[in-house]
């Protein structure tokens, strides 16, 4: 790449400063998961600047994957989502620092490997991951960008160390949702994930305001895009 | 004032039934769980109850005025 090109990179990055373009290079932020959610997410945050990313899945492309899933290619069936996240996002910024998993995240595991993010994005794809991923960050102390979908439906929330509103999403919910009857589109992983994406970006710059008391419920059957305040009495 | 309960439904408890549905209330004695079993769900069936959007029990008694928010669960990623 040229000198030219690289000064152009975020040129249209204009809602961050220079100095939190600059900042956002030094910046680690956590993507648990590369399934639907995952890869939207991590192509994201590399195209907004983000210089390290923790890239967590223990998981292999499979065709059924195919439908909405950004790394997953034909080409990919049977290989490690953490290699098709690797092979993308290293062809969009050759320089981006990639610390990655090839496992799932657990109690043990957990501290380690997240350690170094000052954000963390669940892009798991069960209720039980979500759980002990929320503990983890409020052991470490960062912020989780929660999101989950299911068909036409999803939930995005983001809970700091303390806030009660993920738990109190996760404390009736069964393991898996109306995913299994419903499946998961392609546009509803885009949706959710950029929605969780501009949340990474207002947390480590701290504009704008933020998913928290409740959660954003999208509903993009009947249309329905809406905040719902939670307290817990 | 009617003795009447508005619940909110959201996702897939809208199929069939709308946005919302409106039940007789019997203030002081009808709980949530009266509710949903109303509409032909289980207390199973949902990860979120609110009682005027605030965590809500299954058992808690409802007065005039009170409306309840139910959701499904949701765990793709």
């Amino acid at each position: 790449m040229t000198m030219d090109a690289q000064t152009a990179r975020y040129e249209k990055n204009c809602i961050l400063t220079p100095l939190e373009q600059g900042r956002f290079r030094a910046a680690t932020v956590a993507v648990v998961g590369l399934g639907g959610l995952g890869g939207y997410v991590a192509e994201q945050l590399v195209r907004l600047g983000i210089g390290h990313l923790v890239l967590i899945d223990g998981d292999v492309f499979q065709a059924s994957n195919l439908n909405r899933q950004l790394f997953c290619e034909e080409a990919m069936l049977g290989i490690k989502k953490t290699e098709g996240a690797r092979k993308r996002l290293l062809a969009i910024d050759g320089n981006v620092r990639l610390s990655v998993f090839s496992e799932y995240l657990n109690v043990q595991n957990g501290k380690e490997i997240l350690g170094a993010s000052m954000v963390v994005v669940d892009a798991t794809d069960n209720n039980h991951a979500r759980s002990v991923l929320l503990a983890l960050c409020n052991e470490i102390g960062v912020p989780m960008i929660y999101g989950a979908i299911g068909g036409w439906f999803g939930q995005v929330c983001t809970a700091f160390p303390g806030d009660n509103t993920v738990a109190m999403l996760l404390r009736g919910a069964a393991d898996r949702g109306v995913e299994v009857s419903l499946g998961n589109p392609a546009f509803t992983p885009a949706l959710i994930a950029s929605l969780q994406v501009a949340e990474v970006v207002k947390v480590l710059t701290g504009k704008g305001q933020l998913l928290r008391g409740g959660f954003l419920y999208c509903d993009l059957l009947t249309l329905d895009f809406e905040f719902i305040h939670i307290e817990k009495d | 004032m009617s003795c009447e309960v508005v619940v909110k439904l959201f996702a897939t408890f809208r199929e069939g039934r709308g946005k919302q549905v409106v039940l007789p209330l019997v203030p002081g004695t009808t709980t949530p769980s009266d509710l949903v079993r109303a509409i032909g769900l289980l207390e199973v069936d949902v990860a979120i109850l609110l009682v005027n959007g605030r965590d809500g029990k299954w058992d808690q008694r409802l007065e005039i005025g009170d409306y309840l928010s139910i959701f499904p669960p949701v765990g793709g990623g």
